[in-house]
């Protein structure tokens, strides 16, 4: 009997995967086909009830650069299991590089290096493709200093710490304007005439084909193409790193930090790395952002968006990289563009006056809270965080078949 | 050869390394023994070139640091217990100062200018109203969102703190508005009695008529009565105060519902003294407070009324002396940063756990 049964059960499984694999590669070439060519089928093909639902380019770009935050934000909470409340302070400092490097802000010096800007701008006027690196390096060296001191402490303290953090630097970017005289971040006003997304003129004299700027409404296209490929970056990041050393070593810190200690994995470094990992991919979308937003300012800091960015991770599914992007692309659209088109609806059809966006973390709470209860796994789960968090229920259905006698003994 | 080399460095190394861990916490004693020198200096120094501001910001401490205590001892309550950061104690708090507003006004029509009896009547009724009602709400938020999570990794109940959080403080939004919720000033105006050259009001005596025995009366039941001692038991050890006839599910129930009494009382004492409140008023205040208790040494009931006292005297003297603060605009930053301090230095906070003996 059991000869019989053992290839059964073990083919069933690979069967199932291989016709797994047969729809989901035609299903992610269609929507990797669709986010391609979204911005011309967003304007010539779709009809207008589809476009009443659907986000402009613009708005599209702003998603996926979301998105982005929620993939960088997996690698601490996802993969690494540490609680980070405060991830909105490297959207904050990716920003505020942003602004330092590409805008007006320190005036009294004239320094254009492939700048987007007009030639002869005071200011500092870098490349905005170095711009977004060096965003993004810098807020992995702020998630190192940040990480260094607080990585010791236990999961719950790490999150009020963050949490914390993520209102110093807010408070310090207001403040800014006034650091032992020298104004560093323009205060309360924040940063505006950032430049944009472009090639330079210096390039675009060379290469006739290399837009010097994407000032038009059209280029809101390369801006999207621009966070679609970071969004590709970042997932093939997550999934290198997942299957790499350093990422069994954040599963094994995840599930058991003492046993992880105990084997030898050098605790502090490899937390260090999720923060710094973090950090870096916060930090692009965030000088990615403040790109096409052309303006910066202290108030867009605040507690919620680390939440939102959270609730991206939770509701997609913790560890796992396409129930994250799962994730982030449905709540970015909600917030963005989903909570408008509904309130639009509801109030047109029952003749109300229903602010519906302005309830948008209520439903975000609700809806973490709700997850965490239901599902906790996400939507899409990684099959090792489903069994982590279904530990307790998976033992007791154990022992429950231990007390009938159905382990081991097999009918003759 | 690698090996060889890096035996020979390490067994070299071995006593230098040694004394580091003893050097370093005796460089940070040191420095923190200078820190505080410093802060003496500074506070002196203020009293002495303008001893009215001093005294009036010191005034100002105390009766910002009740709130801070009475919302304090919530946190730290549950921590005790569960070990777990109850995020959505802050709302809890500012659901109080709401209901407060809501029974002052609308029920009882408090428009300023009653006397005696009838305020002292209206301010009592106010006062259990919002008690209840936050007791009520903390034990409802505990069954719903904490609760069914008991056993789940650590990471989990903590989420759904931070949902109901944001879940608590929109539905303020939702039924109150996203504006401020004004009330008149209800007590007497004027001063009772000067200390120094500062009046001291009824809105701040009342503060503190309010805190000591609110806090006394917390104190009595968790030493004194059987449910504290439940509540004291389970904290200690979940399991052997099941196996010794002890409801554990009723002992927590038991400890948010105090902790959220005293977050209502909080509220209800902000919007006597502020005269207004708003629907994120709970997240500042929250943060403050759980400061306040992390500093006091979390788990430790009298340890969060002087944490509280402690957080309320730093905001005060940082944005109201004149002589080398930082300034409004600053405190939050500096609470926080306090917060970190502690947390990574001393995580056992200055009085260290004794409401729970785990470390």
């Amino acid at each position: 009997m059991t000869r019989v049964a053992l290839p059964v059960r073990l083919r069933l499984p690979a069967l199932s995967a291989r016709t797994r694999r047969r729809v989901t590669i035609p299903v992610a070439a269609a929507v990797v086909v669709w986010l391609l060519l979204y911005p011309w089928l967003y304007t010539s093909y779709l009809s207008n009830t589809l476009t009443q639902w659907l986000p402009d380019t613009s708005t599209a770009f702003v998603i996926l650069a979301f998105t982005v935050m929620g993939l960088g934000l997996n690698f601490v909470v996802g993969y690494a299991g540490l609680l980070d409340l405060g991830y909105v302070a490297f959207f904050a400092s990716g920003s505020y590089v942003a602004g330092w490097l590409a805008s007006q802000q320190f005036a009294g010096v004239t320094i254009s290096l492939g700048g987007t800007a007009a030639k002869g701008t005071p200011g500092i006027h870098i490349t905005p493709w170095l711009v977004i690196l060096a965003a993004a390096l810098f807020s992995a060296v702020l998630g190192v200093l940040i990480g260094i001191p607080t990585l010791r402490l236990r999961g719950d303290y790490l999150a009020i710490v963050t949490l914390g953090f993520g209102e110093i630097i807010p408070q310090f970017v207001n403040n800014g304007d006034n650091i032992a005289g020298h104004n560093i971040t323009n205060g309360s006003f924040g940063m505006t005439g950032i430049d944009g997304l472009g090639f330079g003129n210096r390039l675009h004299s060379v290469f006739s084909f290399l837009p010097a700027n994407f000032l038009n409404e059209i280029d809101s296209r390369w801006y999207y193409w621009t966070a679609l490929a970071l969004v590709a970056i970042t997932i093939a990041t997550s999934i290198l790193l997942r299957d790499s050393r350093l990422g069994r070593a954040w599963v094994a810190i995840r599930e058991d930090e003492d046993a992880a200690g105990a084997m030898g994995i050098p605790l502090m470094r490899t937390k260090t790395m999720a923060y710094l990992i973090g950090a870096f991919f916060g930090g692009a979308a965030g000088a990615l952002i403040t790109l096409q937003a052309s303006a910066t300012s202290p108030d867009a800091f605040v507690l919620q968006i680390s939440i939102f960015v959270l609730s991206m991770v939770i509701l997609g599914g913790m560890g796992n990289v396409w129930g994250v992007l799962v994730g982030g692309l449905v709540l970015a659209y909600v917030n963005y563009k989903g909570l408008y088109a509904i309130g639009n609806t509801f109030n047109s059809t029952f003749g109300t006056n229903v602010q519906v966006p302005e309830y948008a973390n209520l439903i975000y709470g609700a809806a973490i809270v709700l997850f965490m209860l239901v599902r906790p796994e996400g939507l899409i789960p990684s099959a090792r965080r489903r069994s982590e968090l279904h530990e307790e229920e998976e033992e007791e259905r154990e022992a429950e078949a231990a007390a009938h006698g159905e382990i081991g003994g097999t009918p003759a | 050869m690698g090996t060889s080399a890096r035996t020979a460095t390490g067994s070299a190394a071995r006593p230098v390394l040694a004394l580091v861990p003893r050097l370093r916490g005796r460089v940070v004693s040191s420095l923190g023994v200078l820190l505080l020198l410093v802060v003496v200096f500074w506070l002196v120094e203020n009293a002495v070139q303008n001893f009215d501001q001093f005294l009036l910001v010191t005034l100002n401490g105390v009766t910002n640091g009740s709130i801070y205590a009475l919302v304090a001892i919530g946190y730290t309550l549950v921590y005790g217990i569960l070990e777990l950061i109850n995020f959505a104690h802050g709302d809890v708090f500012s659901w109080g100062a709401m209901v407060s507003s809501t029974v002052a006004l609308s029920w009882l029509g408090a428009k300023g200018g009653e006397a005696g009896f009838a305020l002292f009547g209206s301010l009592v009724l106010t006062a259990v109203c919002a008690a209840a009602f936050c007791a009520t709400l903390n034990m409802t938020v505990e069954r719903i969102a904490y609760r069914p999570l008991r056993n789940a990794p650590r990471l989990a109940p903590l989420i759904t703190a931070i949902g109901m959080s944001f879940v608590l403080s929109n539905l303020i939004a939702v039924f109150y508005g996203f504006d401020y919720v004004s009330t008149n000033p209800i007590l007497p105006q004027g001063a009772i009695f000067h200390i120094g050259n500062q009046p001291y009001g009824w809105d701040k005596l009342i503060v503190l008529l309010v805190t000591f025995p609110a806090l006394i009366g917390m104190t009595f039941v968790v030493q004194r009565t059987r449910w504290g001692k439940a509540m004291r038991a389970t904290a200690q050890n979940r399991d052997a105060a099941r196996l010794m006839g002890i409801d554990v599910d009723r002992a927590i129930s038991f400890a948010f519902g105090l902790g959220g009494a005293l977050a209502g009382i909080g509220g209800f004492v902000y919007l006597i003294y502020f005269t207004n409140a708003r629907f994120d008023l709970g997240f500042r205040i929250g943060l403050f407070a759980f400061t306040a208790a992390v500093l006091g040494g979390i788990g430790n009931i009298a340890g969060a009324a002087i944490g509280g006292y402690l957080i309320g005297f730093i905001e005060n003297y940082n944005s109201g002396l004149t002589w080398h603060a930082l300034g409004p605009s600053w405190t939050e930053s500096l609470v926080f940063i306090l917060l970190i301090l502690i947390l990574v230095f001393r995580p056992h906070g200055l009085l260290g756990e004794s409401l729970s003996t785990r470390s």
